[in-house]
């Protein structure tokens, strides 16, 4: 399986590589990491005429805060996220993610901006994005927009970016006090896209839930949040039955899909049971976090 | 085709591939370094795994383009001149090994993770080796041999 044959353009600047989109449009693809846009060239299920590739793009990569946002540009590499005490810190759900991310070689190359652009929606970050309602930042021909996390996300494999944009940076409003986070999976084997996977973020004030996301991976074509399970836990104190009731809902509002891996009936199951496990999690460590 | 330079196994090697080349193909294609391996071709297997700037990557999964620049160890670069590392000793002594075919890439991996984590115990070496496949072993002889390679390592 050896890759079509393909143009290749390294851009040094973001004015560079938005000219190259600008003038490959479609025919281009935009190199980060590369981990799931060069296995698509090898299968050619892809075949660009043109690679853009984005890795020696000045400015793109690096963890930094401002007034209460983490700000992650888009090359920033998934270990450097991993490693990173400003994101353990502030963006915890971040954190309990990127370890789950494919295997420790392909965190060493595989990007922030990469998985999020790329939008499988089995995969981890889009969940992570949709739950804490992440701020995509492109840059385009006329300029700079930023697009909420749930405008981003439009299909498989497919974001609302222009292809004449790129993604320059990420940015995660850090977790307010009382806030506990959990990232659960389900997975044939470890490091494989999860069958369902599921973020969590939960704020509790005096013992009382103000704030619940809950944000499904690999259970429809985008990460899905789960709103009316949202809906029912806001306003509630945390109990074990709570939790079941939220499970029961947010399993029978998704329509998962069945292939080899499982059911869609077995999904449905393992979605409630990380609601439980997300929502147990969430709250233990906001209580924590609160002591 | 772009000229690229970058170094391998501390020699500094050129070469001119397609754009299209895989840093794996560009190894064993340009180089003759054929002793990493390529199984799966799309980033499943960990066959192809080198370490490229002090962390494991799979070779399989960048351009050689993109090398360029970069400092590259393959398991022929592994241990001292025709003799083997602490690691490559560790694993011939604990028989980690059958047909081979994931050794280098399974290798490449450990080394990588050894040196960044000595005091790794026998659950984070698995975890470490979760992305690299063996079809022979069952692995209990490979992370048998992780495992006495930390130990000697630590004991120095």
């Amino acid at each position: 399986m050896k890759l079509s044959p393909v143009d290749y353009e390294a851009p040094g600047t973001v004015a560079e590589a938005l000219d190259l989109l600008a003038e490959h449009q479609d025919d281009a693809s935009v190199l980060a990491g590369g981990q799931s846009l060069i296995p698509l060239l090898a299968l050619r299920l892809a075949q660009p005429a043109v690679l853009i590739d984005i890795n020696g793009v000045a400015g793109l990569s690096g963890v930094s805060v401002t007034d209460g946002w983490v700000t992650i540009g888009a090359t920033t590499r998934e270990y450097v996220a991993e490693e990173s005490a400003t994101i353990a810190e502030s963006v915890p759900l971040l954190a309990a993610a990127l370890p789950l991310i494919g295997h420790e070689a392909i965190r060493s190359r595989g990007t922030v901006g990469g998985s999020l652009a790329h939008a499988d929606p089995a995969a981890e970050l889009p969940a992570v994005a949709r739950a804490l309602n992440a701020e995509f930042v492109v840059r385009g021909p006329s300029g700079e927009r930023v697009v909420p996390a749930a405008e981003w996300f439009e299909g498989y494999l497919t974001t609302s970016r222009g292809p004449d944009e790129l993604l320059t940076e990420v940015r995660f409003l850090a977790a307010r006090p009382g806030t506990g986070t959990s990232f659960q999976e389900v997975a044939r084997r470890h490091g494989d896209f999860a069958m369902v996977g599921l973020a969590t973020s939960v704020t509790l004030n005096v013992g009382t839930i103000t704030d619940a996301r809950l944000a499904f991976a690999g259970v429809s074509d985008v990460p899905a949040r789960a709103t009316a399970a949202e809906e029912l836990l806001e306003g509630e104190r945390p109990t074990a039955e709570l939790f079941d009731e939220a499970a029961r809902v947010a399993a029978a509002d998704i329509d998962p899909p069945s292939d080899l891996h499982g059911s869609a009936e077995y999904r449905k199951k393992v979605a409630a049971a990380l609601v439980r496990r997300g929502l147990r999690e969430a709250v233990g460590n906001a209580m924590r976090g609160s002591d | 085709m772009p000229d690229i330079s970058l170094t391998v196994n501390g020699a500094t090697r050129t070469g001119s591939p397609e754009a299209r080349k895989t840093l794996a193909d560009f190894l064993r294609d340009d180089l003759s370094l054929t002793g990493t391996h390529l199984g799966c071709e799309h980033g499943v297997c960990g066959a192809c795994t080198v370490i490229l700037d002090g962390r494991a990557v799979r070779s399989c999964l960048m351009l050689a383009v993109q090398a360029a620049g970069s400092d590259v160890t393959t398991i022929e670069g592994l241990g001292p001149d025709g003799e083997m590392g602490d690691l490559q000793q560790a694993m011939w002594d604990s028989h980690s090994f059958q047909c081979g075919f994931c050794t280098p890439g399974m290798v490449m991996q450990a080394a990588a993770f050894l040196s960044a984590h000595p005091d790794a115990d026998e659950q984070q070496i698995r975890e470490a080796l979760s992305g690299n496949i063996c079809r022979c072993t069952g692995y209990q002889s490979i992370v048998d041999g992780v495992l006495l390679a930390a130990e000697r390592i630590r004991e120095r």
